[in-house]
């Protein structure tokens, strides 16, 4: 392993085994609707709560990952997962029965980005063979813990965004066919004073202008050299301040740059303002669509960058600004 | 850690850059919603007086209504649509009050009668009942001194 900077290269070549994908109805009606594995009709997945939803989504989110890797649940050696609900309990529900060692983290939206490099430094460190790793988000179950109840008669902000329920999973494997981890660079926290709870994307976008500038200045590298780099949950808002504030440091991303906010969804026809959020955004958009696009060589290499805005209901409340971070890593096949 | 960017000179660039709220057709929404709501209060409020109920019983009678209806909205899943469009001219009527009260308490249900839906039923009314009584209070004494 070599790092400069924020950044480090791999020295070994960190497979990813498979990636598994499963999503709520909204999100199967979406443009991505044919990437992904499992795309379920109700929205509690059969239980009795939205929280227990998402722990049995993310719980069979993780089991079938395993089982498309073509690997046994004893050779997985340890499990990476996250979640935006307190205490993280979608991801330990999910986990409960897995009997796997398991490490909880929290990086808000950009835990899978979190989640990947962990799993992907594990690996090259030697401490490991395969390591799971997953992320998951619930529109309900987030409407609830950071917003109102969904039933309350309000509008949305034109800046607000969509939470994606699903999850996103990978194994990620010191043996194995591409596509390959090679890469990754690990976000500051960056936060330039928004307070606004309607407005992530201006929240989150600082953060990952300043990852991507970080990355490319490590890595010596420019844009140019990816055939795409995608954030996570940043929407049109945020890839606008993202393309206006990286041609200010001199990075044109015009050309080969997208959101996953925005490729989830259709803005107009499903009415989602600002575009997806939440952890599940950039990890099932990565698991579903551009996972596919890297085994059909469709795309190379890509620089996959999710964000997430690192608040509480209560520090906002106490009139604290909301905090953005993202976490690039660099994907090939 | 802060980039290269004041705070202030990236607050400003946000406000340039994000999508403005559509205020000349929310306010329009908003009055052609909630003058029908109120329409709807006044019609029942003159169908219970020519039926021999007084001003006041037919004002309360109608609150009464009003309130159910709202509720029964919330309950089938049908008010946040409302709300969704009409912004304030569904929120401000009476309607708008039963519906905070409604929504917290069909959500957290799942958390219990008691410390789910009990406690947090008032998690978004509540506010406006401590705050409306306070004020109440304050204009009942000044209306006592200068009477």
């Amino acid at each position: 392993m070599k790092k400069t900077g924020q950044s480090i290269k791999f020295q070994e070549k960190i497979s990813i085994a498979s990636m598994s994908s499963i999503v709520g109805p909204m999100e199967g009606e979406g443009p991505l609707k044919n990437y992904f594995d499992v795309v379920l009709s109700d929205i509690m997945n059969g239980e009795d709560s939205w929280e227990k939803g998402e722990g049995k989504i993310t719980a069979d989110a993780l089991a079938l990952a395993i089982k498309k890797s073509g690997r046994k649940r004893e050779e997985i050696d340890y499990i990476i997962c996250g979640d935006l609900l307190n205490q993280s309990v979608s991801s330990t529900y999910g986990a409960r029965d897995m009997g796997i060692p398991f490490f909880g983290v929290f990086g808000a939206c950009s835990t899978i980005g979190e989640a990947m490099t962990l799993g992907a430094m594990l690996l090259d460190g030697g401490f490991a063979q395969n390591i799971l790793v997953g992320a998951s988000s619930h529109f309900c179950a987030a409407e609830k813990q950071f917003r109102f109840p969904l039933e309350l008669g309000s509008q949305r902000a034109p800046t607000s965004s969509w939470t994606v329920t699903g999850c996103g999973a990978a194994v990620l494997s010191r043996q194995g066919e591409g596509p390959y981890i090679t890469g990754a660079t690990t976000g500051i926290i960056v936060d330039l004073g928004i307070t606004d709870v309607n407005n992530m994307a201006a929240a989150m976008a600082p953060a990952a202008v300043e990852t991507l500038r970080a990355h490319f200045k490590d890595y010596g590298a420019k844009p140019k050299d990816y055939d795409l780099i995608i954030t996570g949950d940043l929407g049109y808002l945020g890839k606008d301040i993202v393309l206006r504030l990286m041609g200010n440091a001199g990075y044109d991303l015009s050309n080969n740059y997208t959101d996953c906010g925005i490729e989830i969804f259709n803005r107009e026809k499903q009415k989602t303002r600002n575009g997806g959020s939440g952890c599940a955004c950039s990890a099932v958009t990565l698991a579903g669509c551009f996972f596919d696009k890297l085994k059909k060589c469709e795309l190379n290499k890509i620089l996959f960058v999710p964000t997430g805005a690192l608040m509480s209901q209560t520090s906002v409340q106490q009139g604290e600004s909301i905090p953005g971070i993202a976490h690039a890593v660099v994907i090939e096949t | 850690m802060k980039p290269n960017l004041g705070s202030q000179e990236y607050s400003d660039l946000v406000k340039r850059m994000s999508p403005p709220s559509n205020t000349v057709v929310n306010c329009l929404k908003a009055f052609a919603v909630g003058g029908l709501i109120c329409c709807v209060g006044q019609v029942i409020i003159n169908f219970l007086m020519s039926a021999g109920l007084s001003k006041d019983d037919a004002g309360m009678y109608t609150s009464i209504v009003l309130i159910f209806a709202g509720t029964l909205l919330t309950g089938i899943g049908v008010y946040d649509k409302i709300g969704e469009f009409a912004g304030a001219g569904s929120v401000v009527p009476i309607t708008g009050f039963a519906n905070s009260v409604a929504a917290p308490a069909l959500e957290f249900k799942k958390e219990g009668f008691v410390m789910g839906m009990g406690a947090k039923m008032f998690i978004v009314a509540g506010p406006v009942l401590v705050y409306g009584t306070l004020t109440s209070i304050l204009v009942g004494i000044v209306y006592y001194i200068i009477r």
